[in-house]
């Protein structure tokens, strides 16, 4: 570019250092004024309207309950926004499970020798797939709770376990307070499972012989969770009609049903793809030596192939993840009380809705960020070790 | 068999096909297992299916609302420009084909073995599916008006296509492509503004909306999308975190909220005068929301352009702004095409999300309202209603992402 000799410096217009800089400056200089533009005019239009721009509306009553909580008008907003994020994260955290779990097996449904398996698995994928999941959500809600559920009167009651309306589902659930009891319990037969399976593999690597680690484990598990049950008595509370709701269990709410259930079938449309191309992509070399040291299919895809296809499947799994969190704002459309649905009610009730907003906005951002940062952790955890 | 014939001979039919499910129905017990109760499940359900939608569905309710669920409530006075609207961009889009078409046989890689049934084949695979929606949706218009309409678009398609062939097989003098350049980039904001001229965009409703609101958000997004990416590859530290941190915010955030925001509190960052109605609102949403998105695949096409091909612009004196307007860019861009559909796509059907969030009739809320409707009102029809509103994008998305799968192994981007 420049025609200037070793070692002179060129003239201060045509100094590529300089230039860059003052480049910078002036993008620099543009966003800003824009940025300005913007916040005066939310100062001018707020302060003609008398509309506040702080954050102080969040320790004022609310004046909206929360039906499936104990939260009424009286509580503060920020309660209500506290309530909005665990509810989120509650549909999240279930829905990636779920979502998991079935796209991991119609992605291994779409490579089955099964002539069957694999044209439902392929027809479920490129239906759902080119779907709008808004359009979904609206049918399960519309067109699965509200016209094939029965109404409350009539409500299916497969074995007296289950109550099935169109009102919610009422499931058998641990009576009063035994919950914490039971989550120590569990988390302590985990915690033996996880003994169990490092005693296993040792004595596997020095006899040979099969380590059984998920058979002794999960019995271990349940015997911890079956004798806690005859020491300490937990009760359960059984789903019953009474009038017009569902009393005892536990019930699940329609709105949380048809969002969590449209969320999970077009996520895992899209994990299935993810999950088919990742396991296409192992070397075909890994599962014909697993055939050839005579391991069953199950054990050939579960052993050998899929957690290699799995190590490559990571990052656009987290790419779902994401989505599917985000996507859990359309419960606001639909009566599910989540972050968006507190923030767009408390905004109709006259929160200023620039605050509101921002403050969603930020809550979604950082669980972006913590779910992106615990994806790169797994991601670096299972990579190759390349030597 | 007792025969001393070819045993080959002695396969028959239904030995080929007892052999055939014995390998892809019941290679094992589990295989059994699971094609007797996924198969009983599909038939049944695949029965549930074909009889509602031909014996038991009453589609009177989309016949009826036909209009009101492709253009809202567009008067009917001015029907006749949305039929000139898509016959011009039926033309427009064919002159784009017989230019690909005319490159490929310049270049002597077109797939011209496809000759006579063969081509017509694969274009029946390509865009049958296209074709019978179209007729599907004609036959359940109740006027001729849409039959001269589907006429006209496939005589336009045609038409576009001869012209577009011919302009890219003879050589044009430089100010002629010039101009014919000119004319083709212009063609759809003049059909927009031939539109807007009779009604505002403010009003613009039903299917069309989501389309049109797909369409500007892709278009518009692009300047912005390509500088953030370079933004975020450029050595100068100031614009490369100004571009990390709209990128990265933006990604974070459901469209869905921003949305609700662009519904409730654009007006605060704006002077009075400017006030926005709800479909604008919504395409500004979807521009400065795909921005992020694109700019991220934009990325990636420019990081698989080998630095050679940089380092060589520089070495032939080339400006910093020629690097990469007359090097880099093009083949960027040209490896992400392919994903550049797949954005569209996803925009397309999110532009659903507009109805809900900005209260637009668009195609999603205009089937919901029909069946609240005195003649439907309490009749159960949200089934119909929704199959029909599902169906429609399911065959955009469908087919718009068999197409650009086809484009990519053309391209073939990750082969090289």
């Amino acid at each position: 570019m420049t025609t200037q000799q070793a070692g002179a410096r060129p003239p201060l217009w045509r100094d590529v250092r300089i230039l860059s800089w003052v480049f910078q400056l002036v993008v620099f200089a543009v966003v800003a004024a824009v940025v300005y533009w913007l916040i005066n005019n939310y100062r001018m239009n707020t302060a003609s309207s008398g509309i506040p721009t702080n954050f102080e509306f969040l320790t004022g009553p609310s004046s909206f309950g929360i039906p499936g909580s104990d939260f009424d008008q009286n509580q503060p907003v920020h309660s209500a926004f506290v309530i909005g994020v665990l509810n989120t994260l509650r549909i999240s955290v279930v829905g990636v499970i779920l979502a998991t779990a079935l796209g991991i097996l119609i992605g291994i449904g779409r490579l089955s020798t099964n002539w069957v398996v694999n044209k439902v698995s392929a027809i479920y994928v490129e239906v759902i797939r080119n779907l709008p999941l808004l359009v979904i959500v609206v049918f399960t809600f519309l067109g699965v709770v509200f016209q094939v559920l029965p109404r409350i009167e009539n409500a299916w009651k497969p074995l007296e376990l289950l109550v099935v309306s169109n009102r919610g589902i009422g499931v058998p659930w641990y009576q009063g307070n035994s919950g914490g009891m039971l989550l120590l319990l569990a988390m302590f037969g985990a915690f033996g499972w996880w003994l169990i399976a490092r005693w296993r593999r040792i004595v596997s690597e020095r006899t040979g012989e099969p380590p059984r680690s998920g058979f002794i484990g999960a019995a271990f598990l349940i015997l911890t969770l079956v004798i806690g049950w005859f020491i300490f008595g937990f009760g359960v509370t059984l789903p019953e009609v009474d009038g017009r709701q569902i009393v005892g269990g536990i019930r699940i709410d329609p709105s949380y049903f048809a969002v969590l259930i449209s969320l999970v079938i077009y996520t895992a449309s899209h994990i299935a793809e993810i999950v088919r191309g990742s396991i296409q992509a192992v070397p075909r070399g890994q599962g014909e030596a697993a055939s050839a040291l005579a391991l069953g299919p199950f054990q050939r895809m579960w052993n050998v192939v899929l957690p290699q296809a799995m190590r490559i499947a990571i990052p656009p799994l987290g790419n779902q993840y994401l989505n599917l969190i985000k996507n859990s704002s359309l419960g606001a459309g639909f009566a599910y009380f989540e972050l968006t649905a507190v923030t767009q009610i408390t905004v109709g009730n006259g929160s200023p809705a620039v605050p509101a907003f921002a403050l969603a906005l930020a809550f979604y951002v950082v669980i972006s960020l913590v779910t992106s940062a615990l994806v790169n952790v797994a991601n670096r955890r299972f990579a190759l070790v390349e030597r | 068999m007792t025969t001393a014939t070819d045993p080959r001979r002695t396969l028959r039919h239904r030995d080929v096909a007892l052999i055939w499910a014995r390998h892809n129905l019941f290679r094992s017990r589990l295989d059994a297992l699971l094609t007797l109760v996924l198969g009983a499940i599909g038939l049944y359900l695949t029965f549930r299916f074909l009889r509602f939608v031909f014996i038991n569905a009453r589609w009177e309710i989309i016949g009826v609302n036909l209009k009101l669920l492709l253009v809202g409530r567009w008067p009917v006075a001015h029907l006749l420009r949305i039929a000139v609207s898509i016959t011009v961009l039926a033309f427009w889009g064919g002159i784009f084909v017989g230019l690909i078409r005319a490159r490929q046989v310049r270049r002597g890689f077109a797939d011209l073995d496809l000759i006579g049934w063969q081509r017509i084949g694969d274009l029946s695979r390509r865009f049958g599916l296209l074709i019978a929606t179209m007729l599907l949706v004609l036959a359940l218009a109740t006027t001729v008006g849409p039959w001269l309409v589907a006429l006209g678009l496939f005589i336009a398609v045609l038409l576009g296509r001869m012209v577009g062939f011919k302009l890219g097989s003879v050589p044009l003098s430089t100010p002629l492509v010039r101009l014919s350049t000119l004319v083709l980039v212009i063609t759809p904001f003049v059909v927009f503004l031939y539109l807007v001229d009779a009604v505002p965009f403010a009003e613009w409703e039903g299917f069309l909306f989501n389309v049109t609101a797909a369409g500007a958000g892709i278009i518009l997004c692009f300047p912005l999308g390509i500088l953030l990416a370079l933004g975020r590859r450029s050595k100068l530290p100031l614009l490369r975190s100004l571009s990390v941190a709209y990128i990265e915010f933006v990604r974070g955030a459901p469209l869905y909220v921003l949305l609700l925001m662009a519904n409730v509190s654009l007006e605060f960052f704006v002077p009075p005068w400017i006030a926005p109605s709800k479909p604008l609102r919504a395409v500004v949403t979807f521009t400065l929301f795909t921005a992020a998105y694109v700019a991220e695949i934009v990325r990636g096409g420019l990081q698989s352009v080998p630095h050679g091909q940089e380092e060589a612009a520089k070495a032939l004196g080339l400006s910093p702004y020629r690097q990469i307007t007359r090097i880099v860019l093009p083949q960027a861009l040209r490896n992400v095409i392919p994903a550049q559909i797949g954005q569209f796509i996803s925009l397309f059907k999110d532009t659903t999300l507009a109805g809900l969030a900005l209260g637009i009739l668009d195609l999603l809320t205009a089937g919901q309202a029909v069946t609240q409707q005195d003649a439907y009102r309490g009749q159960g029809l949200i089934i119909e209603s929704l199959l029909f509103v599902a169906f429609l994008f399911w065959v955009g998305s469908f087919t718009m992402s068999r197409e650009s799968q086809r484009l990519e192994r053309k391209l073939g981007v990750g082969v090289r």
